[in-house]
């Protein structure tokens, strides 16, 4: 690997759900300590494009990679089983409706996966999910179960369930999408602490606010293609492309210029 | 003739034997079947068809049969073919499957309730198919199906009386070999029907236990 190879890289995707083509050749490529944005209106492909990353929607065609390693290897099924596994803990998730275990405390949703795939012991495993709760807030809730939290104590919680398998990269799909206007800022507090210490990030989001905050570069997605792309005060202020400057025309309305 | 009790604490000991056979059978009858039941139902929902086609077989003997018939069947016609096995052990093992079939059923729901986010969580933090399956989706399938099978439980228990017809000498079959000798069924059905209103406040108890440690992690 050279240094000139990116950290994340995703070349020519290609994804249809029967019919309809939702990705037309997208490429990507994201250094470490990397925040980017992808925004765009639904139906653009951006969430499929962020879960090709991981292999929860494998691409039909194309490449991914990470850290000069191929996520997509063709390989047999059982090498395949094996092979995403040790790629997944390597990519940290989290998800607009969180995806905790409800059967089990937050300790627990941050420990189980930890313990199981990297031997961790109960006492190794309940010092690394303290540290990682009292990172996103949540320590005085460490045996509470999810149901008897917020929205947004959950997803804090399942930003701490993520960085405990100790990612490389951390993908976050539509994070606050389902909380209430109230709860959002608790959860992008925590995404920004995350990009203050470097985390490489991918985050597809509809909050051209926290974007521009937050990201380093934006990539704008219409119809399965990314139609432009740049640093935030050049997508936000100055885009070039008519629909990147439709589409934010109507998602800034009331903000000042 | 009115009733007349001081006959049964003669036969105390030997009723008592009679409901702890009754106890015993039915508690390792349900433990079979709910194990049984898990693993049906994953069989039927992701097992390859050389596998889950006997199974589905199975499933529609002892649903499609009476339980006494199953039992003739274990006891009385595997000793002609040279399987011969013990009348409490083929007591459970009728119960257990019979009652697993069912168990089946309901898990089978209580997995594909499971919602598809559950395993998304799992999967990218690295779990392996298997240990979603095993630390994420069965539990939460199964503490949905709890009140069901707890139903199932008891139906097991008032069915363990049919082991009687195998030669074990369980609560309904002890309190008939004491009334054989006395001629005073009503005071022994009754003493039976008590102890069986004792055996099922215990499972019941236990059931709730489950269910209120449950309804914790709503």
């Amino acid at each position: 690997m050279t240094s000139t190879t990116p950290f994340i890289e995703v070349r020519d995707a290609h994804k249809s759900y029967g019919q309809l083509e939702v990705l037309k050749g997208i490429d990507l490529s994201v250094d470490k300590g990397q925040i980017v944005a992808i925004i765009g209106p639904s139906g653009s492909g951006k969430s499929t494009l962020l879960r090709a990353i991981n292999e929860l929607d494998p691409l039909d065609k194309g490449e991914v990679w990470l850290e000069g390693m191929q996520v997509n290897k063709p390989l047999s099924p059982r090498a395949y089983e094996q092979h995403i596994n040790m790629v997944r803990q390597q990519i940290g998730m989290v998800f607009q409706h969180f995806n905790l275990f409800p059967h089990l405390s937050v300790l627990e949703n941050i420990t189980m996966a930890p313990k199981l795939l990297k031997n961790l012991s109960d006492e190794d495993a309940r010092d690394l999910a303290e540290r990682q709760l009292k990172k996103v807030g949540m320590l005085d809730r460490i045996d509470y179960y999810p149901s008897k939290l917020s929205g947004g104590q959950k997803q804090r919680v399942a930003i701490a369930r993520a960085l405990a398998m100790e990612p490389k990269v951390m993908l976050f799909d539509e994070a606050t999408s389902a909380l209430d206007p109230e709860l959002v800022e608790e959860v992008n507090l925590v995404m920004k602490q995350l990009a203050e210490e470097h985390m490489t990030m991918i985050i597809v989001t509809h909050e051209m606010g926290f974007a521009e905050d937050v990201a380093n570069r934006i990539l704008f997605m219409d119809g399965g293609v990314v139609v432009e792309e740049g640093p935030p005060e050049v997508i936000f202020h100055s885009p070039s492309n008519e629909r990147t400057q439709g589409f934010l025309s109507k998602h800034l309305q009331g903000r000042n210029p | 003739m009115g009733l007349d009790f001081s006959v049964v604490p003669e036969f105390s000991d030997f009723i008592l034997i009679g409901a702890l056979y009754t106890f015993g059978i039915t508690l390792a009858g349900a433990f079979l079947s709910f194990f049984g039941g898990i693993a049906f139902s994953v069989i039927m929902l992701y097992g390859h068809w050389s596998i889950r086609y006997p199974i589905r077989f199975f499933s529609w003997l002892f649903m499609g049969t009476p339980l006494l018939l199953q039992l003739f069947l274990i006891y009385f016609g595997l000793v002609q073919i040279g399987i011969d096995i013990p009348a409490v052990v083929a007591g459970i093992i009728g119960l257990g499957l019979h009652f697993a079939v069912y168990n089946s059923d309901i898990i089978q729901a209580g997995i594909l309730a499971v919602d598809k986010g559950q395993h998304e969580g799992a999967r990218t933090l690295g779990m392996s198919r298997l240990q979603t399956f095993r630390y994420v989706i069965i539990p939460q399938a199964v503490r949905d199906v709890v009140p069901p099978i707890g139903n199932n439980m008891i139906a097991l228990l008032k069915d363990s009386a049919l082991v009687s017809v195998i030669g074990v000498t369980e609560l309904v079959h002890a309190s008939q070999l004491a009334i054989s000798e006395t001629f005073r069924p009503f005071e022994f059905y009754i003493t039976a029907a008590v102890l069986y209103y004792a055996i099922n406040l215990i499972m019941e108890t236990g059931l709730r236990r489950v269910e209120r440690k449950i309804e914790a992690s709503r």
